[in-house]
């Protein structure tokens, strides 16, 4: 086990390496340039500001020389600071947008598999049956819904019909005059709509591969067998099926995380939840470099470490795994 | 369904009732009536007229896009699952290191300093999209050139080229197809994304995303504004998903059980 796990930290390092590579690269190859905003050109203080900002940020050197000391400075955990405004350490930015983003996406996970694997397993126990279809139907709509377009139509409704929920931030203008218990219950509701579009998309996915996996094991041999031994379908399907029809799940997870973050993209910006899919939109359009960067690095890093995991948690539960790595290679 | 999307792209410009951008300030915010079918937006232009034009922004931006990425994922799918050793090892290094960034992100970062165009966007998409045919077809080559037909023609001296291309590709094309079917919906709602963010297409061109970014504003005067571009987009993408799975059934009953789909589906 402690062999396996070490194998895989080994192979992440590269991968560490070439998330840096290549988010230094994405952004400097781009034809623009982050001191051409707009239409400076005419007017001379622009031009020697900007050529202060070149020196400032020493976009003048070559390029290799630029990410070598750029990577330096990551090593030391150093981002370097924002273009925006305020001129504030990119860490601190991302620092307190992070928990906020990682919150919103593990409420997902959670909510996304404790629906879907149900969903999934008793549409696939009761294969073609009127449930079946109706998820069926629920699967396709769900894949083919943008998200956006979903959270439009919920505060259209909620939101400006019904008045029921709040449409955007994560708390109300007249959150410090509110008692404890409405606190926390001003805060949930604004989750709901960003939740419930987020989760939507995925749930289609997820509760779609649940069935599959689990239409695959109920056909395996000690699924029949457990059934030959007279234990209650419930058993045979709770415990022995169930268990093994997990495991791709727990691959899948893994392997459509970026999917969920990237998602998180849209729904922040819609529902102005001050996270870092927010702060990558507006670093976006006010071409803020160190920070579009520092996040890119981020994020990326922290899905490389969650693939990581779900890898060996993956390889905890099934010991078969761990056998074949070390056979094939 | 496809076809029909595809006819009403092409004949946008013969069948559309108004000038998609002929603003008209006497109609600004019409709701939908016998004149204007799906309504007006802030400038007074004709929403049904914009959607139709949208639809071949949205259409070419996901045929380019999934074309561009085909193309980069054979090759080095090919490349990967052919030669194998060394190049294998890289290649496939470089799908994982590429699957490790959200696509979004990626996205947003590459556009922020590119002039957004139809072209950069199908670029763009495309060169963020090609790690699951690349996959698709290594896992092919792995299997394929091990057979017998390959061995054969290996042996009478066929070249490199002739052997992958003729005889080893053909056979690998059913899950490629699939899989282009199946990437044009998720590069379509990509494109509209990022279009609704406002950094995709930019005006005066129509597109779904661009319509449904400007009715966001007159969310509470004009619903029309927000809910038929989303519903064109629904739609498009479910028919697209719908011909994919038929393809892939109809081709080969062993990709049934391929969860793919879902790891390709969005941004």
């Amino acid at each position: 086990m402690l062999v396996y796990a070490l194998r895989r930290l080994a192979l992440a390092v590269p991968l560490l390496v070439g998330i840096t590579f290549v988010s230094f690269v994405v952004l400097h190859l781009a034809p623009g340039s982050p001191v051409e905003i707009g239409g400076g050109d005419l007017d001379p203080s622009a031009k020697e500001a900007r050529e202060a900002l070149v020196k400032a940020f020493e976009l003048d050197k070559p390029l290799h020389e630029q990410y070598g000391k750029w990577l330096l400075r990551l090593v030391r955990l150093d981002f370097g600071r924002s273009f925006a405004p305020d001129g504030r350490p990119v860490l601190d930015k991302i620092g307190e947008r992070l928990p906020v983003t990682l919150v919103l996406n593990l409420i997902e996970m959670i909510i996304i598999l404790s629906l879907a694997v149900p969903i999934g397993v008793l549409s696939a126990t009761r294969q073609y049956s009127t449930f079946d279809t109706i998820t069926t139907v629920f699967v396709f709509v769900g894949f083919a819904t943008p998200d956006f377009w979903l959270a439009l139509l919920l505060m259209i409704l909620f939101g400006a019909q019904l008045g029921w929920l709040p449409i955007s931030g994560l708390r109300s203008m007249n959150w410090e005059y509110l008692s404890f218990w409405q606190q926390q219950w001003d805060f949930l509701s604004h989750l709901i709509l960003p939740i419930g579009v987020a989760t939507f998309g995925g749930l289609a996915g997820f509760s779609r591969y649940m069935r599959q996996s689990m239409l695959e094991v109920v056909r395996q041999d000690y699924v029949q067998t457990a059934r030959a031994k007279g234990l209650a379908e419930r058993v045979v399907i709770g415990k022995h099926a169930l268990r093994n029809a997990m495991l791709p799940i727990v691959t899948i997870l893994g392997l459509s995380l970026p999917t969920l973050i990237g998602g998180s993209v849209i729904v922040e910006w819609i529902f102005a939840i001050p996270g870092m899919g927010q702060l990558m939109v507006q670093a976006a359009f006010e071409r803020d470099y160190p920070v579009l960067m520092g996040n890119l690095v981020i994020v990326s890093t922290l899905t490389l470490v969650a693939n990581l995991l779900a890898d060996l948690a993956y390889s905890a539960v099934d010991p078969r795994i761990r056998v074949g790595a070390r056979r094939r290679r | 369904m496809v076809a029909c999307l595809a006819a009403l792209a092409i004949l946008a410009p013969r069948i559309a009732p108004w000038d998609p951008n002929r603003p008209d300030v006497k109609k600004i915010l019409d709701p939908p009536s016998a004149r204007h079918v799906l309504g007006t937006d802030q400038l007074g232009r004709d929403v049904l007229a914009r959607m139709l034009y949208g639809s071949r922004v949205s259409l070419a931006v996901g045929f380019v896009s999934v074309g561009i990425a085909t193309v980069i994922g054979l090759v080095l799918g090919a490349a990967a699952g052919y030669r194998g050793g060394l190049l294998d090892a890289a290649i496939m290094r470089l799908v994982d290191l590429m699957l490790v960034f959200p696509r979004f992100f990626l996205l947003l970062a590459v556009l922020a300093f590119l002039t957004p165009s139809i072209w950069t966007i199908m670029v763009v998409i495309g060169l963020t999209g090609w790690m699951g045919v690349a996959r698709l077809v290594r896992a092919e080559f792995l299997a394929l050139r091990e057979r017998e037909f390959v061995l054969w023609s290996q042996s009478i001296g066929a070249s490199e080229f002739r052997i992958v291309w003729r005889h080893i590709l053909p056979n690998a094309m059913a899950p490629v197809l699939v899989a282009m079917t199946l990437g044009i919906p998720a590069a379509i709602l990509t494109e509209s994304g990022l279009s609704f963010l406002g950094l995709g297409v930019q005006p005066p061109h129509a597109t779904w995303g661009q319509i449904l970014n400007e009715g966001k504003d007159a969310i509470e005067l004009a619903w029309w504004l927000s809910v038929y571009p989303g519903l064109a987009i629904l739609v498009t993408v479910l028919s697209y998903n719908l011909l994919g799975e038929g393809i892939r059934d109809a081709l080969d009953p062993r990709l049934r059980q391929s969860g793919r789909r879902f790891v390709t589906r969005r941004a």
